[in-house]
């Protein structure tokens, strides 16, 4: 056998980008199950279409850029892209929402950038956010929790497919879509945050209903890839405490001023979906441990901030963008002190 | 128990190191073949002072060491030189050099060695000159001379002396047997350091996968009073830590054992620190207790492409495919040949290569022991490579930028602090060779300031050369300022006392005069050489004679250049004139009927013959050109 020559290191670890980026992936479906029990198949819909939309869109993109298109669709990055963009949007989103935004994603904010590793600003939010700003109506519809719904009145699998596909309406029951727990706390200002929470069944144990269970869902599947060190704990222990005291701060003893309590930020919308799989998404972020604690220190400053004071009742998607949009200089100020430098 | 801490980063690869730990340390015999670079340590290379044909003894010095950092080569056995030579020699770059072969004779005969010594009644400077002279050079890896290394200035320079017993690379035993089976020559080499060195504690450093080595350590150790040979209060320790890649790395061993870092650039001296190879401890007993040079080395032999993994004593020179014959060495399954182990080794290519002096591990892996790697991915950032840098770098930065071939950022973000361990690489999910930039970066940046430093030296020379210049032509104006004022005072003075003087001075003046307003219009016409025509005895502008055949010369040699025959038309016309003034004296001499008749109608003749002659060689002349410039005018870059 001819010998190989080639430089050290020889030995390598078994871990591969593909496994990373598929070990994230399974480490979203806690949470999807969980939105699924909460709010219906809409959610699955939407991943299966985004993944359908985001792997066709990847291939085509790698082909044009003439590169072998297998190698870089078994890398996972596309999946990975599709499914946090699925599971962001309301569920039975329509196709041609999801074909947008995974157009957004894959194209504009990956590929033309240069395609994986190059992209300056997170793809899946990026696609959100032309979403949310393009399609306000669409992507504010937010299915109401299955508690809530007569029994055997949310569509089906199959009937939820229809109704991305345009082929089926969704169903005439009032209610069917309702203002999510953090859409009433920022409209409120008359009630106490506890009069609030009696009013409203959307309010759940301690987050709302349907997403307390969700966002446990992904703090669980993010305890996971902690677990298997595919990050660590910097960039979302920074976001959840910055949002924690910012909420405990600003929690003014419920009042009818109040935003809602560190546990009603921690467990409503994407907070657990955003500490665990949006703000660590490494390509985007700062490198140092330092660079991304303070990233996520910062990111969930603005999520609060945006919460509160800004124009959306959820605020993920804008502030990760906007730490994106500071991670060189965060970069620049984080560089750790290297062996034998004072 | 000592404190110990911990250092940055690290990797957990797969020890792999059992296969080579069953058996006892075998000898590996005497190849027939040795083979011996001059260069196997850091520094000049040694100068062969044997000749081919030269018989030589085990142990006689073939080469010497001429300059302070180098050390001598030995003959690792007895036999006749063969060849002195150009061979490869195991070195990452797989370049060749200088090699003294011997055949061997088989009878290992030792040349004459001093009397075994007891350290303890050599002074300092003789122990150095001792080890120096047996060629001792760090068997760590690196390979740098020992002796520089324990010639230290002051007294108590050296707090601490560490013996890196880490061995933290996968698959490598050989420290570990020798922990194992030489532990009372180790504890001597020990105790011959702690003389030289006069530390105020010694740490053999042992990670915690060879804790069966120990006790006995300790043991050997303990028969020996340290305070009674530094002459202060020294403890020493054997201290275990656990295992982790690269521990055994010089800077991370200090840290581990001291808490301290050496500063970037400096060196564990200035920390009073310095760190030694077991391998070198053991050399160093030998040349010092037994006045033998360093002839032998323990190597391992391991991996899946030979039957029976274990360590050798091996003569150095001897080549790798001895050794794996000895083990039982299957080619077919060798996809990858190492000299060194998996994360800091290099790959040989030549089975022929000999075992030198740094030579730890020769690893014959198979391709599933060490997988052909896949082509790399994009970069993800994912920072799994900053987490285990024991360097504290930002290794996905610095292969951004190594991409980007931006020079000061790298440097900005410390790569000349980079180790080379391999264990960004190791980690890295997308397969980068990331070592590999680093190493090109490191290069580029080498050649850079070379680069940088030749054209500060050229500019320097180029600046005291003008200078030099300027220097020259003022002290000329200040002669001839100096000159002419002598002049006028000596003009003055008889101008005064004698009119004949004034007279000629005057005349001076106007010579002077006349010269300048010559120069001055022959400086505003243009060149009169350009102006003058292609023939020769067109009037030049200039009525100085001198000038004017100057300027018939430049323009003839440009002609020359322009035109190959012009020099032959010249010839013709000058024959033409020369023909016809002949002709006019003739006709002058007949109407005076002149006695010189004759003599002018022989001239005029051998003037008409000359001109026929001069015709014919011009005619000649211009259909070769006519030839010529038809053949070059497909090739224009030759017309000159």
């Amino acid at each position: 056998m001819p010998l190989l020559q080639i430089t050290s290191p020889h030995a390598h670890a078994t871990q591969s980008t593909a496994s990373v980026m598929l070990l994230v992936a399974l480490a979203t479906l806690p949470g999807i199950a969980a939105l699924t029990i909460g709010f219906g198949w809409g959610s699955v819909c939407n991943i299966v279409l985004a993944i359908v939309f985001g792997l066709a869109l990847e291939a085509i993109a790698v082909s044009l850029r003439r590169h072998p298109p297998g190698f870089y669709l078994r890398d996972n990055s596309a999946l990975v892209t599709a499914i946090l963009l699925g599971v962001a949007l309301p569920p039975y989103a329509p196709w041609w929402l999801l074909l947008t935004g995974m157009f957004f994603a894959i194209i504009i904010a990956k590929h033309l950038y240069g395609g994986l590793g190059y992209n300056p600003f997170n793809p899946a939010m990026v696609g959100y956010v032309v979403l949310l700003i393009s399609f306000p109506v669409e992507m504010t519809r937010w299915a109401a929790p299955l508690a809530l719904l007569p029994a055997h009145s949310a569509p089906g699998l199959l009937d939820s497919f229809a109704i991305a596909l345009g082929m089926a309406q969704l169903p005439a029951i009032d209610g069917f879509t309702l203002a999510t727990p953090l859409d009433l706390v920022r409209q409120n200002n008359a009630l106490m945050i506890d009069d609030l929470r009696q009013g409203y069944a959307q309010f759940g144990h301690w987050g709302g209903t349907g997403w307390e269970w969700a966002n446990i869902g992904f703090l669980a599947g993010g305890l996971f890839l902690l677990y298997r060190k595919i990050y660590t704990w910097h960039a979302p222990l920074g976001m959840l405490v910055s949002l924690g005291l910012l909420a405990a701060i600003f929690y003014d003893g419920g009042s009818s001023n109040s935003n809602g309590s560190p546990l009603l930020h921690w467990f409503s919308g994407a907070t657990m979906l955003g500490a665990w799989f949006i703000v660590t998404d490494p390509v985007s972020s700062p490198v140092s441990n330092k660079g991304r604690l303070l990233a996520g220190a910062m990111a969930g400053a603005l999520i609060f901030i945006i919460r509160k004071w800004g124009n959306y009742p959820d605020a993920v998607a804008f502030a990760v963008l906007l730490m994106n949009f500071a991670a060189p200089l965060l970069d620049h100020y984080t560089q750790p002190k290297t062996y034998g430098h004072t | 128990m000592r404190k110990i801490w911990d250092f940055h980063g690290g990797i957990h690869p797969p020890e792999n190191k059992q296969q080579s730990l069953g058996e006892p340390i075998h000898a590996a015999g005497i190849a027939p073949q040795l083979v011996i670079p001059v260069a196997q340590h850091i520094g000049a290379p040694a100068v062969p002072l044997v000749a081919v044909g030269d018989s030589v003894l085990k142990g006689q010095c073939i080469a010497s060491a001429d300059v302070p950092l180098s050390v001598p080569v030995h003959a690792s056995s007895s036999g006749v030189i063969s060849a002195i030579e150009n061979r490869p020699i195991p070195h990452p770059s797989g370049l060749d050099d200088l090699c003294i072969v011997i055949d061997t004779d088989g009878r290992d005969k030792w040349c004459e060695l001093p009397a075994t010594r007891d350290f303890m009644q050599l002074d300092k400077s003789e122990l150095v000159s001792i080890i120096r002279e047996a060629g001792v050079a760090g068997m760590g890896g690196a390979g740098f001379p020992t002796s520089i290394k324990l010639d230290t200035r002051e007294p108590h320079e050296i707090d601490t002396l560490i013996l890196n017993g880490t061995e933290c690379e996968p698959y490598i035993t050989a420290d570990h047997v020798l922990m194992r089976e030489y532990a009372s020559t180790l504890a001597q080499g020990i105790a011959i350091l702690a003389r030289l060195l006069q530390p105020a504690e010694i740490i053999l450093g042992v990670e915690d996968n060879k804790l069966d080595v120990v006790p006995g350590l300790g043991r050997e150790l303990a028969q020996y009073d340290f305070s009674a040979i530094t002459g202060r209060e020294t403890r020493a320790d054997v201290v275990t830590f656990p295992t982790k890649y690269p521990s055994g790395g010089e800077k991370q061993l200090i840290e581990i054992l001291t808490g301290k870092q050496v500063p970037s650039g400096g060196l564990p001296a200035s920390l009073g620190i310095v760190c030694h190879n077991l391998g070198t401890a053991v050399a160093i007993n030998d040349a010092v207790a037994l006045g033998r040079p360093l002839v032998s080395r323990i190597t391992t032999v391991t991996g899946e492409a030979v039957a029976q993994p274990r360590n050798y004593d091996v003569l150095i020179g001897t080549p790798v495919q001895h050794l794996l014959q000895l083990s039982g060495y299957n080619s077919e399954h060798n996809k990858r040949l190492v000299m060194g182990g998996p994360m800091m080794g290099f790959t040989l290519l030549d089975i022929n290569m000999p075992v030198i002096k740094t030579t730890n591990c020769i690893l014959a892996a198979s391709e599933a022991e060490l997988p052909t790697p896949p082509p790399a991915q994009a970069c993800i950032r994912c920072g799994l490579c900053a987490e285990v840098c024991p360097a504290s770098l930002l290794p996905q930065q610095l292969y951004w930028f190594a991409q980007g071939k931006e020079l000061e950022k790298l440097e900005q973000h410390n790569l000349a602090d980079c180790i080379e361990c391999g264990a960004c690489s190791y980690v890295c999910p997308s397969n980068i060779p990331l070592v590999q930039y680093y190493r090109a970066s490191k290069a580029e940046i080498r050649q850079r300031d070379t680069d940088m430093q030749q054209a500060d030296y050229a500019k320097q020379r180029f600046d005291a050369r003008q200078a030099r210049l300027e220097r020259l032509e003022q002290a000329k104006i200040a002669a001839r300022k100096a000159r002419q004022a002598k002049a006028a005072a000596n003009k003055k003075l008889r101008a005064g006392e004698d009119p004949k003087a004034a007279a000629v001075a005057a005349a001076l003046a106007r010579v002077e005069a006349k010269k300048t307003a010559r120069a001055t219009a022959r400086a505003t016409t243009p060149e009169p050489a350009a102006a003058t025509a292609a023939h020769s005895d067109a009037a030049p502008a200039s009525d100085d004679p001198v000038q004017r055949a100057l300027a018939r010369r430049a323009s003839q040699q440009r002609e020359d250049a322009e035109d190959p025959n012009a020099k032959l038309q010249r010839a013709f016309d000058a024959a033409q004139s020369r023909l016809a003034k002949a002709q006019q004296r003739l006709a002058e001499a007949e109407q005076n009927n002149s006695e010189h008749i004759d003599a002018l109608r022989s001239a005029v003749e051998k003037c008409s013959s000359k001109l026929e002659q001069a015709q014919a060689a011009l005619a000649t002349a211009k259909v070769s050109t006519n030839v010529k410039i038809n053949d070059q005018s497909n090739n224009p870059a030759k017309q000159d």
